[in-house]
């Protein structure tokens, strides 16, 4: 069963067509990277499969129409980390984390037992237990996202949603935060569905890219099909050169030799 | 290990909750133009209570003063200052604003040009009508009433007329916008009727009534239904904390949540300013301070400002009625005048926190 099944989706804000009738099918544990210049859709992608924003077409989730789940059903099949989450005032880590539960939490009532275990045992996991009483908005950049993504797995969800994973993160940053969404991935059998900014890192961690142009899907396929120099030439307007890396594709702007 | 220290923290400031509403309560009962020893006074509480007889030692006048006279109003302010402490935290966390408070969205103003109109027209009065120790007409509190709901959905159809996208931010700026207009009512109808200012600027102030139970029963349901409401969605508060698109990926309606708290905390603000008038302050500071002490939790946030609000208006409502005895100082003075620097001490001696 595929864990992502969007046909024709449309989305429309403030008049303008952000989206123009993108398909999009990710099977279940794969990594699916949305890239594409700036304006062409991909957050508004990845929200209208969160079911964040209303849109047009059809969008099913682990083989069921979105508009047929209720929203605790939907949270516990997708979970999603924004591109720069809110971070609130003065909350603790352990209650940031423990936030994800709230799906499971019936309505007015309190977190049981097994939500706080869980909790614990995402925050052990990802190395944050030392943090856990310490306030979100002390941390350092790349232990937030840490922090932003236990949130996210305390949910339970198997579908990821990630915006920009890595934007605020220094190179070394990036790769260990990358590292571990795919080691979960791997132990939790997850399905990561990410936009992402930098296209040799999405080629080194994506099994299949989708490039989005205007709002149109204008290729897809494994990093080598899509990271073409023609194709971001034509879609980026970019210079660059495509190296073959050891494990993918790697992208390398260059500066114009005419200047 | 993080995790039981917290809640034991918790448990230990409901306690100091519980115990400075019980401290302010008993000074509100003893003291007063006549003193009287707490001890009995509090035996004389408890007498109230069906099958239980405590020699007390005050004789009949002093009980009459106790029973009839001071514990209405201790009651009244307690109620009055839970209500506005706890719609001013529900404010806060639905606006993620600290800067927001119970009558942001057109509560006082409404309130006051309704209670300007009863009092410049003299609705509801014969020709010597009106209450006897305020002087107000005796409509003042439903006016009041009206007029704050009234305003609250006036600013909430205006928020909302603006189509589905529609942020928290519209509705801070639809209450601004009703608030300036009605505002700019009551100012012309004061300076139309200028004998009316004084009782006008009297209401303003905030006042807690002597006159019995009445006002008492008058705003319990609605002290019950707006408890009730904001202290069973405290959790999704802390949820709301996280923005709207998180908020809503883990499984919430934020604009439902919202909507629904906001109804419950103006409906509860608009019942304590129609026996009250307008006390500022106690929606801003009792919330901050419990965060500041407490900890940033709604869930620790909102129970805990009930309890302090009301400590904190019937200790204010005390030397309100105390200080300049036998004249009363209006006790949204008294608020201001002792909340200020409290608050800046708390701020001073808590650990920073970024707002």
């Amino acid at each position: 069963m595929n864990a992502v099944e969007a046909l024709g989706v449309r989305v429309t804000l403030g008049g303008a067509t952000i989206l123009d009738g993108v398909d999009l099918t990710v099977a279940a544990g794969e990594w699916v990277a949305v890239i594409g210049p700036n304006g062409a859709g991909k957050s508004t992608m990845l929200r209208a499969v969160g079911g964040l924003l209303p849109a047009a077409g059809a969008i099913s989730i682990f083989g069921t129409r979105t508009e047929a789940l209720s929203r605790r059903q939907r949270a516990r099949l997708v979970a999603t980390v924004a591109q720069s989450p809110v971070v609130p005032a003065g909350m603790a880590v352990f209650d940031y984390v423990l936030l994800g539960r709230t799906p499971y939490i019936p309505p007015l009532g309190r977190e049981s037992a097994a939500d706080l275990a869980a909790a614990g045992e995402v925050l052990a996991q990802l190395d944050l237990h030392r943090f856990a009483g310490r306030q979100l908005a002390t941390l350092s950049g790349g232990e937030r996202q840490r922090v932003f993504l236990a949130r996210a797995l305390a949910q339970g969800a198997p579908l990821l949603l990630l915006d920009e994973p890595t934007t605020a993160l220094d190179i070394g940053h990036q790769q260990e935060v990358l590292d571990l969404v795919d080691e979960l991935r791997r132990d939790r059998g997850l399905t990561v569905l990410a936009t992402m900014h930098d296209l040799s890192i999405a080629g080194e961690y994506a099994d299949r890219m989708v490039l989005l142009a205007s709002g149109r899907v204008a290729a897809s396929g494994t990093p080598r099909e899509v990271l073409t120099e023609e194709l971001l030439a034509t879609h980026y307007g970019a210079r660059v050169r495509v190296i073959e890396g050891d494990r993918g594709p790697l992208v390398v702007p260059v500066r114009s030799s005419m200047l | 290990m993080t995790k039981i220290s917290a809640r034991e923290r918790r448990a230990g400031w409901i306690v100091a909750g519980v115990v400075s509403v019980v401290v302010a309560a008993l000074a509100g009962l003893a003291f007063g133009p006549v003193n009287l020893p707490p001890g009995s006074v509090a035996a004389e509480v408890l007498n109230l209570v069906p099958g239980v007889h405590i020699h007390s030692g005050l004789d009949e006048r002093e009980i009459a003063i106790v029973t009839q006279i001071r514990l209405p109003r201790v009651v009244l302010a307690l109620l009055v200052g839970a209500m506005l402490a706890l719609a001013g935290g529900c404010y806060q966390g639905v606006f993620r604003n600290p800067l927001a408070d119970p009558h942001l969205l057109g509560v006082a103003a409404g309130a006051g040009l309704a209670v300007t109109a009863v009092i410049a027209f003299r609705i509801g009065t014969g020709r010597a009508g009106g209450d006897v120790t305020s002087g107000l007409p005796l409509t003042t509190p439903v006016a009041a009433f009206l007029g704050a709901v009234g305003a609250v959905l006036l600013t909430y159809l205006l928020g909302v007329s603006g189509g589905r996208d529609r942020s928290p931010a519209t509705l801070i700026l639809a209450g601004v916008a009703v608030s300036a207009f009605l505002a700019a009512g009551q100012t012309y109808l004061m300076q139309r009727n200028v004998d009316a200012i004084r009782e006008v600027y009297s209401w303003l102030l905030g006042r807690l009534a002597t006159a019995g139970w009445h006002d008492v029963l008058v705003i319990l349901p609605y002290a019950v239904v707006t408890g009730a409401v904001l202290l069973l969605f405290r959790r999704e508060l802390d949820v709301l904390s996280v923005g709207d698109d998180e908020a809503s990926s883990l499984g919430l309606h934020p604009q439902r949540s919202r909507y629904i708290l906001l109804a419950a905390a103006s409906l509860g603000t608009a019942a304590a300013v129609s026996v009250s008038g307008l006390i500022g302050f106690v929606g801003i500071i009792v919330p901050h301070t419990v965060r500041l002490l407490a900890g940033a939790s709604y869930r620790v946030i909102l129970p805990l400002s009930v309890l302090f609000g009301a400590a904190f208006l019937a200790f204010t409502d005390l030397v309100a009625r105390t200080v300049a005895s036998p004249a009363e100082i209006p006790i949204g003075v008294v608020t201001a005048f002792f909340g200020a620097p409290f608050f800046v001490l708390v701020l001073r001696t808590t650990k920073r926190i970024s707002a």
